[in-house]
C-alpha cells in the first residue's frame, strides 16, 4: 500500500472541508442573545413575555412586575443553564474528537496530525481498533485477501499520477454513496463498499490506507446526526389541548369578570367616584370592563403556569437519567448500560400498545448452534441424567470433550457424549452423516495458522452444520473449484467435487456430487424435510417414520431443521447426467428449467441418513421477555427479512407463537385478490361477526367518511397469530386493503411478518399508528430498522452489536432485548405514573391557587383585586409548591420494580391512559373549584364582621390574603401527601420543608426590619404576627383544610371498593411482605403435538455457481460479517417486491 | 476484514437530537478502562427506603369518627361563646324618613355647621367586660384594586422625599394646586369622618361615657408602619411644611388631634382606616369603653343615646352606616359561623363515618384478590 502524494482531486459538489467539527452552538459572546432568542421561540416564554408587556401598561396592570419578572427569569436561567452545561460538555467533545491524532501520507511520509487538520484528498493511514477519522475511501489494507473494493493491484503506488475522484454532494445516506475514481484516464465506479465511514472503528486490521473524501460536518455521520424528527408524546399533545382548553377557560373567566366589572361600575363604581374616582383615561363602564378583562388576564394566567413545562423537562430528565443508571439494564458483557438518547419521551413508555420488533440481532443471536440430530433413526443432542430424565442444559452442564481432534472448534459446545462415542465406534451412518454435512455446502474455509481453520459461510446455518462436522472429526478443511479437502477423523482425503446442484427457494434443497478417493461416486443432499422425504427410496419409510417423530420434536422447540440424504450413483448414469448438465448450464435460453429438471431427475430414490437441529441462538431472555410482554397485553409484531419458514421457526422458538393458540393463519397470497380473501377468512375465523352490518366497527365506518381515522379494538373469539410474508404485504399495504389488514392483524396477539423492506417496516408501523389510537414501539439494531425506529413514537436501539445506526435515531437504547421489559414495565410505568399524578397534582393545585381570584371579584368590585399577597403569587410555584411534586414525580412508585415485573397486568391502565386524560383533567379541575371555594369562603365566613381577640381589625385585606394564603398552602401540601404513596426521606423533607420555609419566608418578608428598608416593597409588615397568633385564624385555617381534604379521602376510600389492580397488588404486597418471595415461574419445556415442518435455512441461491466458477467467494460489504444487513433479506426483498 | 461502528465514543462528540446524553460522561473510548456500570447507590437504582401508607378502611374510618369526635365538641365551644358575647348595633344612614339621622343623609364634605343627629336606643342586657365601639360600612369597596393601592407607604413611614413627592400610585389625589398632599391617595382621602359620643341616660340625664380613643390599631402599625416625618415631632406644622391636606379633609393631617403622639400620620383613628378592609361590609374599631369598676358592668343594661356629628355621605352609592357595641371573647367578635361550620363538619364525618362503615362491612371484601402469579 505505498502511495505517493500528488495531485488529487476530490470533487464533491463545490465546498471543500476541513475535517473540524463543531457541534456546540454558542460561544461566550454569542450564548445570552442566542440562547434567548431560541427560549422565547417557545410559546410558553412567548406567552409570559406578552403578560409581561401587559403589565407595563398601567392601566392594566394588575400586579407589580416581579410576579412575572421573577419567574420569567428563574425559568429562562434554569433553560439557559441547562443549555450551557450541554454546550459546554459538546465543546470539549469537540475538542477532544478534534484533537485525536492521525497518521497522513505527505509526501511518502506519514506524519502525525490533529484530526481536525485532515483535508478532503488526504491520504491517511488508520490501525486496529482506530476510530475512521472521516469518510474515506479504502485503498488498501493488510487483509487483501478478504477485500475486494478496489482491486489493490491497480491502485498500489497509483496516486502518483494525477487521480480525480468525482462524487455525490454530502448527504445522510448511510447505505449509499456513488462516484467515480478517474485514474490513467481510466473510470472506476465507486460505491457504498468501498468506503469506510466516520464513527467505524477498524477491527481485525493490522492497517489501511483510505483517501478523505468527506471530512467534518460533511461525513456521513454529521449527515446523520441532529436531525432526528421531535417526537411528541400522547401526553404531551393532550398537554397542549389541556392548554388550550385551559386559556379558553382562562378567557371565559376573564370575560365573566370584565361583564361584572362593567356592570360594577355602572351600577355602583359610578356612584362610588366620591370616594374613588375612575381611572385617567376611563369614562366609561364598558372601557373600564375592557381594561379589567386584561387586568384578569394577568392575574389569572396562573392556571396556565409557566413553571410547568420546565418541571415537566425537569422530571422526564430525572426519569431519563434513573433509566441510564439502572444497574440491571447494564450488559457487563460489552460494557453497556442503557441509555435515554431522548429525555422527553419517558411516559410514553408506559403506554405501548403495540411492539415491532427485528428479528436478527435483536431477538436472536444470529448465531446458529448446532444442538440437535437424528442419525439413523436415533435422537442426539438430549442430555439425560441417571434416572433417565431429560434435564436442561446450562452453564453447568458438562460439555463434550473433543480434545481428540486437533481442529476442532474450542467455542463449539455439544451436552450428549453418547454422539461421539458413536463417531469413536465409527458407526457407519453416523460417519456417513458427519461426512455429507462436511462435504455437502458452499462454505469457504479460511486457514491463516496452521489448524486455526476459519469458515466464511453466507449462510450461518451451513457454517454451524460444517463446524459440527469438523468438531466430530469431519473437517472441511479446503477447496478449490474442483476438489474438497476434508480431514476424516484425522486422515486427509480430497473428494472430487464433480458437481454443485444449487439451493433455491422452490427446490429447498441441496446436493453436491462427489467422487471421494476411493472412487465411489456419490451425491450428498440436504434439504427441507417435506421436499426431501417425497425423494426418497422406499427402503427408507420405516426409517422415516422415526426421523419424522425426531423431527415433530425438534420443531416443537423451535429448531431449525434439516434432512440430510444420500445417493450412491451409477457410473454411467452420471457421465451422461453431466453431459446434459453442461449442455444446460451453457444453455441460453430457459437455462434456469433446464438445469431444475436435470436436477430433479437426478434427486431422486435418495438414503436417508438423518436429521440436523439448529438452534438459532435467541438473545438471552427472549421468551420470558416475550411471555411478560404479552401478559401486560402488549402486541408484538415482528418484522424481519428473514424467509417465512425461519420467521415462523423463531416464532415458535421465543415463545411468540405456540401451539395452544387456536391458529395461526399465514397469508402469503400473490395478488391482491388472494391477500384480500386471505385476510376475511381469518378475520371471519377470528370475528365471524365482524362481517355483518350490525358490528360497531362497521357502523362506525358507514358513519364516516372514508378517510383514514383511529379504529377501535376488536376482540378475537380466541388467541391467534398471523403470519405474513413481504410480498403479500406489499399487496396489503395498498389501498383499501389497508384497512382489512389492520382489522385483521391487530386482533391477532401475535403478528409476524417476513421478507420486509426496511420501508415496508416503516409502512407497517405507520399503518398501525394510522388507524390505531395506540403508542408503538419498535425495537431492531441494524441499519434496515432505522426507518421503522424513527417512524413508531418510541424507538429503541440494540446498542453494541450490529452498529450504532439503529441505536443513533433510536430513543432508547441497551445492550439485550431482554431489557425492555424492565424498560416498559418498570420505566415506562413509573414515568408514566409520575408524569400522570404530577399533571393532575399541578393542574389541581394551580386551579385551587387561581380560582380564589375569581371568587373574591364577585365581592372586590371585579377589580382584579388579588387575594394574596403578591410575593405569595411570585413565590408559590417556583418556591413554596415545586419541590414536593417533583419529589413525587421523581421518586414515587405504586409498587417496588420487582412488582412491577412480576405483574405485568399493572401496565394495562397505562395503555388505557387511564391515569391522566380529559375526564381525570377534569375531575382536577373541579377539584380545584371546590378547593377554591372553600378556600375563598370559610376565611370569608370565619372573619366576617369579627374582630381579633384584643378588638382590633382582623377582617382586614392583608389578614384575608395570610389567612388564605395559608390554608391554600397547606391544603396542597395535605393533598401532595395524600397522592404520594411513596415517602422517601426526601419527599418527607420536600413537604415539611417547603412549608418551613413558607413560615419562614412569610415571618421574614412582614417582619419590621424588611419594611424599614424596602418600604414599598413589603406592604404586609406585622400581619403574620397579628393574624397568625389568633386562634380564630388557625380554626379557619384548620376548617378549609379539613374540608378540602375530607372529600378527596371519602372519595378514595369509596373507590377502594372497587380497587384497580394496582390496589390489589398493593394490598397482597402487603400481606405477602410476611412471606418469603414468590419464586420465579419455571419454564417447562414445550412438546408439540401437532405436525409441523421445522425446516428453515437462510441460504440463497447463486453460490454453487459461483464456487464452481472458480471465482473466490468473498463477501459482499465489509458490513456483512458484522451482519448489518440479514445477509439472507437483502437479496430477495428487493425482488420479492 | 471487519469493521465495527462503535456509537457510544462516536457519540460522545456528537449531538443526538435529544435533550443532551447523559451518562457516564467519558469522552471518548481511548484506553479508558473504567467500567461503564452504573453505580449501586439507594438512589440510582429507585431503591431508597420508603414509608408506603395504603389507603384503607381501617385507617380511614376512625380518622373520621376521630375528627368528627373532635370538630362537634370545638364548633359547640366556639358557638357558646360566640353567642355569648355582647353585640348591639345601630344602623345610622338614616335612609328611613323616620330616622333622626335623615336630615343629614344627603350632607357633603364640606358642610358647616356640620350636620348632627341623636339615636337613643335601649341595652336590654348589661355588657360586662370591656365593651368595643365600632363603626360599620357597607357597601363600601375598600377592597377594590384602585383604592387599596392608592397609598404611600414610603410617605406614611415618615420618608421626607416622598413626603414632598409622592408616589405616583396616589393619583388624583396626589397633589392639590401644585402642592403635595399628605397623606396622598384615596383611602387617605376617604377617611371616615363622623364623630360618635355615647351617653348614658339615668333618669334622662345624659351621663357621658368615656371612650378611649388610643390603643384601638395594631401595634405594628403605630409604631413600625406609620411614623410621622422626621425632625420635631412637637411642631407638627413644620415638619407637614409644603403640604397640602387631602381634598376631602376639612383640616390638614397635623390637627388631627392634639396630642402629639396620636396626631400626624400616628394618629390611630387614621391608622385604622388606612387597614383597608377585606370586604365591602366591614367595621372598623372606633373607641374602647373600659370597664373602670370591678362592681359594676361596662355598660349596664338601660337607656343610651348616641351623638353623631353627621360628616361622611354614603347615601350617593348606597352605602350603610353602623355604629356597634360588642363584647369580645378569647376568639375575637361575634361570629356564629366558624362554630357553625365546625358543628356541621363534624356532624358529616360521623356520618360519612357511619355511611362508609356500612358499605365497606357490607361490600369491601369482595373483588380483593389480586391476580398474581405465584
Amino acid at each position: 500500500g505505498a502511495a505517493c502524494n500528488s495531485k488529487r482531486k476530490v470533487e464533491i459538489g463545490n465546498k471543500v472541508a476541513s475535517n473540524s467539527i463543531k457541534t456546540s452552538k454558542y460561544n461566550f459572546f454569542t450564548f445570552l442573545p442566542l440562547n434567548l432568542f431560541e427560549q422565547f421561540q417557545r410559546i410558553a416564554n412567548a406567552y409570559f413575555l406578552f403578560l409581561l408587556i401587559l403589565q407595563l401598561i398601567p392601566q392594566i396592570s394588575s400586579l407589580s412586575w416581579f410576579t412575572t419578572v421573577v419567574p420569567l427569569v428563574l425559568v429562562l436561567a434554569v433553560s439557559g443553564a441547562k443549555d450551557a452545561i450541554d454546550d459546554f460538555n459538546r465543546h470539549k467533545s469537540d475538542k477532544h474528537v478534534n484533537n485525536r491524532p492521525v497518521q497522513v501520507l505527505i509526501n511518502g511520509r506519514l506524519k502525525d496530525e490533529k484530526w481536525m487538520n485532515v483535508q478532503v484528498g488526504d491520504i491517511i493511514k488508520l490501525e486496529n481498533n482506530n476510530f475512521v477519522t472521516a469518510d474515506l475511501l479504502l485503498l488498501s489494507s493488510s487483509e487483501p485477501h478478504s477485500l475486494t473494493y478496489i482491486e489493490t493491484a491497480e491502485l498500489d503506488g497509483c496516486l502518483c499520477v494525477s487521480s480525480e475522484v468525482k462524487c455525490e454532494a454530502p448527504n445522510n445516506k448511510l447505505d449509499k454513496f456513488t462516484g467515480t475514481l478517474t485514474l490513467r484516464g481510466e473510470k472506476y465506479a465507486l460505491d457504498s463498499e468501498k468506503m469506510l465511514l466516520r464513527g467505524c472503528t477498524i477491527r481485525n486490521t493490522e492497517w489501511c490506507f483510505g483517501l478523505v473524501i468527506y471530512a467534518g460536518p460533511d461525513t456521513k455521520l454529521m449527515q446523520n446526526s441532529g436531525k432526528t424528527t421531535f417526537k411528541r408524546t400522547s401526553i404531551d399533545r393532550l398537554m397542549n389541548v389541556l392548554v388550550l382548553v385551559i386559556f379558553a377557560f382562562l378567557a371565559l373567566m376573564c370575560l365573566i369578570l370584565a361583564i361584572g366589572n362593567g356592570i360594577w361600575e355602572y351600577d355602583k363604581g359610578y356612584y362610588f367616584q366620591v370616594y374613588l374616582p375612575w381611572a385617567e383615561g376611563v369614562s366609561s363602564a364598558p372601557y373600564s370592563g375592557f381594561l379589567m378583562f386584561w387586568s384578569y388576564v394577568i392575574i389569572l394566567n396562573t392556571v396556565v403556569p409557566i413553571s410547568l413545562y420546565v418541571s415537566v423537562e425537569i422530571i422526564r430528565l430525572g426519569n431519563s437519567f434513573y433509566i441510564d443508571w439502572d444497574r440491571k439494564m447494564y450488559y457487563p458483557v460489552n460494557d453497556t448500560p442503557a441509555q435515554a438518547r431522548t429525555t422527553t419521551l419517558n411516559e410514553e413508555l408506559g403506554q405501548i400498545k403495540y411492539i415491532f420488533s427485528d428479528k436478527t440481532g435483536t431477538l436472536t443471536q444470529n448465531i446458529m448452534c448446532f444442538n440437535k440430530c437424528s442419525i439413523n433413526g436415533k435422537s442426539y443432542g438430549d442430555v439425560y441424567d441417571l434416572a433417565g430424565q431429560r434435564i436442561e442444559i446450562n452453564e453447568k452442564t458438562e460439555k463434550v470433550d473433543f480434545s481428540y481432534n486437533q481442529l476442532a472448534d474450542p467455542k463449539f459446545a455439544f451436552y450428549d457424549h453418547s454422539l461421539v462415542e458413536a463417531v469413536k465406534l465409527g458407526d457407519v451412518p453416523t460417519h456417513r452423516f458427519f461426512r455429507l454435512l462436511s462435504l455437502c455446502h458452499t462454505v469457504m474455509p479460511e486457514e491463516k495458522k496452521e489448524g486455526n481453520l476459519v469458515y466464511q459461510a453466507q449462510s450461518p446455518d451451513e457454517g454451524a452444520l460444517v463446524t459440527a462436522a469438523r468438531n466430530f472429526g469431519f473437517v472441511f478443511r479446503a477447496r478449490t473449484p474442483e476438489t474438497i479437502t476434508v480431514v476424516e477423523m484425522g486422515e486427509t482425503k480430497i473428494y472430487k467435487l464433480l458437481a454443485i446442484l444449487d439451493f433455491n427457494n422452490v427446490r429447498k434443497r441441496m446436493s453436491v456430487i462427489v467422487r471421494s478417493p476411493e472412487g465411489d461416486l456419490t451425491l450428498y443432499c440436504k434439504g427441507a424435510d417435506t421436499i426431501l422425504f417425497e425423494l426418497l427410496h422406499s427402503s427408507c419409510d420405516s426409517l422415516k417414520e422415526e426421523t419424522t417423530e425426531h423431527l415433530n420434536e425438534f420443531a416443537g422447540e423451535g429448531l431449525r431443521t434439516l434432512v440430510v440424504a444420500y445417493k450412491n450413483l451409477d457410473e454411467e448414469y452420471f457421465e451422461d447426467w453431466i453431459k446434459r448438465h453442461h449442455v444446460a448450464s451453457t444453455a441460453l435460453e430457459g437455462r434456469e428449467d433446464k438445469l431444475s429438471e436435470l436436477y430433479e431427475e437426478i434427486e431422486k430414490d435418495l438414503m436417508l441418513l438423518g436429521a440436523t437441529a439448529i438452534e438459532d441462538k435467541l438473545q438471552d431472555g427472549v421468551p420470558q421477555t416475550i411471555e411478560t410482554l404479552a401478559k401486560a397485553s402488549i402486541k408484538i409484531w415482528v418484522l424481519t427479512g428473514d424467509k417465512q419458514e425461519t420467521a415462523v421457526n423463531i416464532g415458535y422458538s421465543c415463545n411468540l407463537l405456540n401451539d395452544d393458540m387456536a391458529d395461526v393463519f399465514i397469508i402469503e397470497g400473490s395478488t391482491s385478490d388472494d391477500v384480500l380473501n386471505e385476510l376475511r377468512n381469518a378475520r371471519e375465523k377470528m370475528k365471524p361477526d365482524s362481517f355483518l352490518d350490525s358490528d360497531e366497527v362497521n357502523i362506525q365506518f358507514e358513519k364516516s367518511s372514508k378517510k383514514a381515522k383511529l379504529l377501535p379494538d376488536e376482540q378475537a373469539n380466541g388467541v391467534y397469530g398471523l403470519v405474513i410474508n413481504g410480498h403479500s404485504l406489499a399487496y396489503a399495504l395498498e389501498g383499501n386493503l389497508e384497512l382489512e389488514l389492520v382489522r385483521t392483524a391487530c386482533m391477532c396477539k401475535v403478528v409476524i411478518c417476513c421478507r420486509v423492506t426496511p420501508l415496508q417496516k416503516a409502512q407497517v408501523v405507520e399503518l398501525v399508528k394510522k388507524y390505531k389510537k395506540a403508542v408503538t414501539l419498535a425495537i431492531g439494531d441494524g441499519a434496515n430498522d432505522v426507518s421503522m425506529i424513527k417512524t413508531a413514537h418510541i424507538g429503541v436501539g440494540i446498542s453494541g452489536q450490529e452498529g450504532m445506526q439503529a441505536v443513533l435515531s433510536s430513543d432508547f437504547s441497551f445492550a439485550q432485548f431482554r431489557y425492555l421489559q424492565r424498560l416498559l414495565l418498570v420505566h415506562g410505568r413509573w414515568s408514566y405514573i409520575r408524569m400522570s399524578k404530577f399533571l393532575k397534582y399541578f393542574f389541581y393545585k394551580n386551579f385551587a391557587f387561581t380560582l380564589v381570584h375569581f371568587w373574591y371579584g364577585f365581592f372586590s368590585g371585579f377589580s382584579a383585586q388579588t387575594v394574596y399577597d403578591e410575593w405569595f403569587i411570585t413565590l408559590y410555584n417556583l418556591v413554596y409548591t415545586s419541590l414536593p411534586v417533583l419529589g413525587m414525580s421523581l421518586f414515587d412508585q405504586d409498587v417496588d420494580d420487582r412488582w412491577s415485573m412480576l405483574c405485568p397486568q399493572l401496565y394495562v391502565p397505562g395503555q388505557q391512559n387511564l391515569y391522566f386524560n380529559k375526564i381525570v383533567f377534569v375531575k382536577c379541575m373541579l377539584h380545584g373549584i371546590y378547593s377554591s371555594l372553600i378556600l375563598f369562603f370559610i376565611p370569608y365566613g370565619a372573619m366576617y364582621n369579627t374582630m381579633r381577640s384584643d378588638g382590633k381589625a382582623i377582617a382586614d385585606y392583608q389578614s384575608f390574603a395570610l389567612m388564605a394564603q395559608t390554608s391554600l398552602l397547606i391544603v396542597v401540601s395535605v393533598q401532595i401527601g395524600l397522592d404520594t404513596a411513596y415517602w422517601t426521606v426526601v419527599n418527607q423533607f420536600f413537604i415539611w420543608g417547603s412549608l418551613s420555609v413558607y413560615f419562614a419566608i412569610t415571618f421574614t418578608m412582614y417582619s419590621d426590619g424588611m419594611y424599614l428598608i424596602f418600604t414599598a416593597s413589603f406592604p404586609f409588615v406585622g400581619t403574620a404576627r397579628n393574624t397568625l397568633s389568633q386562634p380564630s385564624a388557625w380554626l379557619a385555617i384548620f376548617l378549609s383544610v379539613t374540608l378540602c381534604v375530607l372529600p378527596v379521602v371519602g372519595y378514595r376510600l369509596k373507590a377502594q371498593l372497587k380497587p384497580t389492580e394496582t390496589d390489589k397488588v398493593r394490598r397482597y404486597i402487603k400481606e405477602a411482605k410476611k412471606r418469603p418471595p414468590p419464586p420465579s415461574p419455571k419454564r417447562r419445556l414445550r412438546r408439540t403435538s401437532t405436525r409441523r415442518s421445522g425446516y428453515a435455512f437462510s441460504h440463497q441461491h447463486g453460490f454453487g455457481a459461483l464456487i464452481m466458477s472458480g471465482r473466490n467467494m468473498r463477501p459482499k460489504s465489509p458490513f456483512a460479517t458484522t451482519g448489518t444487513f440479514s445477509p439472507n433479506s437483502d437479496k430477495n426483498k428487493h425482488k420479492g417486491l | 476484514m471487519a469493521v465495527n461502528y462503535s456509537a457510544k465514543e462516536e457519540a460522545d462528540g456528537h449531538p443526538s437530537g435529544g435533550v443532551g446524553v447523559p451518562g457516564g460522561g467519558a469522552v471518548g473510548g481511548g484506553g479508558a478502562v473504567k467500567t461503564r456500570k452504573p453505580d449501586n447507590t439507594a438512589f440510582k437504582q429507585q431503591r431508597l427506603p420508603a414509608w408506603q401508607p395504603i389507603l384503607t378502611a381501617g385507617t380511614v374510618l376512625p380518622a373520621f369518627f376521630i375528627i368528627g369526635l373532635i370538630f362537634i365538641p370545638i364548633g359547640i365551644g366556639i358557638f357558646v361563646t360566640s353567642n355569648n358575647i355582647r353585640e348591639y348595633e345601630i344602623d345610622y344612614t338614616g335612609t328611613e324618613p323616620s330616622s333622626p339621622c335623615n336630615k343629614c343623609l344627603n350632607v357633603s364634605w364640606d358642610s358647616t355647621p356640620p350636620c348632627t343627629c341623636t339615636i337613643d336606643f335601649t341595652l336590654e342586657h348589661s355588657f360586662e367586660s370591656n365593651v368595643f365601639m365600632y363603626y360599620g360600612l357597607s357597601n363600601f369597596y375598600q377592597n377594590h384594586r384602585r383604592y387599596v393601592k392608592s397609598r404611600d407607604d414610603s410617605q406614611l413611614n415618615g420618608d421626607n422625599s416622598s413626603l414632598l413627592n409622592p408616589s405616583k400610585e396616589c393619583e388624583p389625589y396626589r397633589t392639590n394646586e401644585d402642592k403635595p398632599i399628605a397623606p396622598c391617595g384615596a383611602i387617605a382621602n376617604s377617611m371616615f369622618n363622623d364623630t360618635l359620643e355615647l351617653y348614658r341616660i339615668d333618669n334622662d340625664t345624659r351621663i357621658p361615657i368615656t371612650l378611649i380613643k388610643k390603643g384601638i390599631a395594631w401595634w405594628t402599625d403605630k409604631n413600625v408602619k406609620f411614623r410621622n416625618p422626621s425632625g420635631d415631632t412637637n411642631n407638627l406644622t413644620a415638619l407637614f411644611q409644603g403640604t397640602t391636606k387631602p381634598v376631602n379633609w376639612p383640616k390638614p393631617v397635623y390637627m388631627l388631634d392634639s396630642e402629639p403622639d396620636n396626631n400626624g400620620f400616628i394618629n390611630e383613628d387614621f391608622i385604622v382606616w388606612m387597614r383597608t378592609a377585606a370586604l365591602p361590609t366591614f367595621r372598623k374599631l372606633y373607641r374602647l369603653i373600659e370597664r373602670t369598676n370591678n362592681l359594676q358592668p361596662t355598660l349596664q343594661a338601660g337607656k343610651y343615646s348616641l351623638d353623631i356629628t353627621y360628616n361622611y355621605p354614603v347615601h350617593s352609592f348606597d352605602g350603610r352606616k353602623r355604629m356597634i357595641l360588642s363584647t369580645i371573647s378569647w376568639m375575637g367578635g361575634k361570629n356564629p359561623f366558624l362554630g357553625i361550620a365546625y358543628i356541621t363538619v363534624g356532624s358529616i364525618c360521623f356520618f360519612l363515618g357511619v355511611v362508609l362503615l356500612i358499605i365497606h362491612h357490607k361490600y369491601g371484601n369482595r373483588n380483593t384478590s389480586a391476580d398474581i402469579p405465584n
